[in-house]
């Protein structure tokens, strides 16, 4: 009997083609909008979390500067006094509970090789850096210490660099330009693909931090200090060390706000991966506003459908249907018709959120929860907006019906 | 149901509509007795009460006084889906336009009253063949009314009315857009399954001609029963 209506169903569908894809659209539009936003939001969150991780989770950076406080970035009055080496040796000297500390400056620089060049960012550090990043080398090695203090002429590049100068080639021994100073490269870091902001993570070239501040910087000045917790220390624990080291480094007074800021990377992850869920559902809501319109469209077509066969129901109610039968016909029509919309729907969005995701090399993420919902929920619209002329179809008069023209 | 009870009975059924000054009687105490197996024509002008005393006997309507039994159940005094029920199980019904479902094959439309019955996939098909086979439309099973004639239009609609094997029969006009021949065939079908299957059947016509082939006339006028008489036999 059900089958009997459904298969009924899809033939009154076919019979309008054009009518049912119209009505369909609305659905199709809303049910592809909310899978394209959740799956698309369900990635970047991943994205983020996964980009913040790599960042390192147990990471405090110091910069100096007060930390941005509601009012907006630092005052006018505030002269920003620089990081300076002495900060660092205080740190390395005192702080305990880290894994790995070091300096870093940056600056986007343009590299040259042969006669091709590129903008790149620039870091001058140390050793300690890519134990603190949690970075890794393909090949080569890291800068020596004896590189570090004297500020050798030697550089590791990312994958970015390494594609742009010399493709697959080895790119160990050679020779580039970094601005007006030339260094050798000695090593190759592992690939690391974009941000989720966009940023390109391997369009990057280390240096020693001296060599950086001499020839590229012209100060001594240090823009970041890196800090990785160890295993047994979390970051909340190690902020406050940090903090009392590093003011009596810069001897301030107790009574003066610190000029510098610490920033936690994990509450970052945390902030970050929450603003994106929260962007995703508003998103998402806003999509299942269109949903409540595809809705409204599939009652309407269904009460001129109604209209339309009052005298098929005059016949059906004639020869023997009962209300109910009228009722489930047209119920199943309306819930057939914007189940086809939603499973269309369906497979747009994710085939819009697999674009996304490969343009902007997120990760696809499709969750067999939010698809599944979102059967349910088409379905459910079919029904809910389906009742209402589906029950005035099924409480006509036979004899009316009947003499319907 | 006693032996040799009547099928259908009209006890002094009143149909009014509307209210106070403006109220009309399309059946003014009504008196009628119809038994199993008879061939009845209803005859009369508009308004006289003929079709509105047809959708009860087909238990379409109710009486708004009065009592209308069929097969000794109050009908009159049945809720909507009881009265389906009893039309789905012993009522046929043959209209002036046919009433088929377009686009639906000869034979789904014959189904139609056995899937309201519950009737299997197969005993559908099966019954449904039958049936056309009786009003004489083998070979057009799969034709859709668009491809039929008004004949075998009409001999599909005389079809689903008889493959749930009715009791009654409740025919109006449903000669009334064919033209002569074709109208003498559809009488004679009706009047063939009247006599082999021994189904009552009740027709409204207003075609003196087509009531001929009734056994009994009954005229209407004014919402009351202006004659009822047996024909001649017209050999």
């Amino acid at each position: 009997m059900i089958w009997e209506t459904v298969r009924l169903s899809l033939r009154s569908i076919r019979r309008n083609v054009l009518r049912s894809f119209l009505t369909l659209l609305g659905i199709v539009i809303g049910v592809a909008a909310v899978i394209a936003m959740l799956t698309i939001g369900s990635g970047t969150t991943q994205k983020v979390k996964a980009d913040i991780s790599k960042l390192g989770s147990n990471l405090l950076v110091v910069r100096s500067g007060r930390p941005a406080s509601p009012g907006g970035p630092g005052g006018l009055d505030q002269v920003v006094r620089p990081l300076a080496e002495k900060d660092l040796a205080a740190l390395v000297a005192h702080l305990t509970g880290a894994r790995a500390i070091s300096p870093a400056s940056q600056k986007q620089v343009r590299v040259i090789f042969g006669t091709e060049s590129l903008t790149s960012g620039v870091t001058g550090t140390d050793s300690a850096y890519l134990d603190a990043r949690d970075w890794k080398l393909v090949s080569g090695r890291p800068f020596s210490d004896s590189e570090t203090r004297s500020g050798t002429g030697v550089c590791l590049i990312g994958e970015t660099v390494h594609q742009q100068f010399f493709g697959a080639g080895d790119p160990e021994g050679e020779i580039i330009r970094v601005n007006r100073t030339s260094c050798k490269i000695i090593g190759l870091l592992e690939p690391k693909g974009y941000t989720g902001f966009g940023q390109d993570q391997d369009n990057v070239v280390l240096m020693p931090l001296h060599a950086y501040q001499r020839r590229i910087a012209g100060n001594r000045d240090i823009d970041n200090i890196y800090i990785a917790a160890d295993d047994s220390t979390p970051t909340s624990e190690l902020q406050p060390r940090v903090e009392d080291i590093l003011r009596d480094a810069r001897r301030m007074t107790p009574d003066r706000e610190s000029d510098f800021a610490i920033r936690d990377m994990t509450q970052i992850a945390d902030a970050m991966a929450s603003a994106t869920t929260t962007m995703t559902g508003m998103l998402g809501a806003v999509a299942g506003v269109s949903l409540l319109v595809g809705g409204i469209g599939i009652m309407n077509i269904m009460l001129v459908s109604v209209t339309e066969r009052t005298r098929e129901i005059g016949i059906r109610l004639a020869i023997g249907a009962h209300e109910k039968h009228i009722l489930i016909q047209f119920l199943v029509e309306a819930t057939v018709l914007s189940l086809l919309g939603g499973i269309i729907g369906i497979l747009i969005g994710l085939g819009l959120a697999g674009l996304a995701a490969a343009t902007l090399t997120i990760p696809f993420a499709p969750s067999p929860a939010v698809i599944l919902l979102a059967v349910g929920f088409s379905a459910l619209i079919g029904m809910v907006f389906g009742f209402f002329p589906a029950l005035r179809g099924a409480r006509l008069d036979p004899i009316d019906a009947l003499r319907h023209e | 149901m006693a032996a040799g009870a009547p099928l259908i009975t009209f006890e002094k059924v009143w149909k009014s509509y509307g209210q106070g000054e403006a109220r009309v009687h399309a059946l003014a105490g009504v008196d009628l007795a119809i038994k199993r197996g008879e061939f009845v024509a209803i005859m009369g002008p508009s308004g006289s009460g003929k079709s509105t005393a047809m959708n009860i006997i087909g238990c379409l309507d109710t009486p708004t006084a009065g009592t209308y039994s069929f097969m000794g159940v109050d009908a009159g005094r049945l809720d909507r889906n009881r009265r389906a029920m009893l039309r789905n199980l012993y009522v046929g019904f043959v209209f002036q336009g046919y009433n088929l479902l377009a686009r639906t094959t000869a034979a789904e439309n014959v189904e139609l009253p056995l899937i309201y019955r519950g009737v299997a996939n197969r005993e559908r098909r099966d019954l449904a063949m039958q049936a056309l086979a009786q009003v004489g439309l083998v070979g057009r099973e799969h034709h859709t009314p668009a491809e039929l004639s008004g004949g075998q239009q009409q001999r599909v609609a005389i079809a689903r009315a008889i493959v749930t094997r009715p009791t009654l029969l409740v025919a109006d006009e449903p000669t009334g857009n064919l033209d002569t021949a074709r109208t003498h065939e559809i009488m004679e079908l009706l009047t063939k399954l009247n006599k082999e299957l021994g189904l009552t059947v009740t027709m409204v016509t207003h075609e003196a001609d087509v009531a001929e082939y009734a056994e009994r006339t009954i005229r209407f006028l004014d919402g009351h029963v202006a004659s009822d008489s047996m024909n001649m036999e017209t050999a």
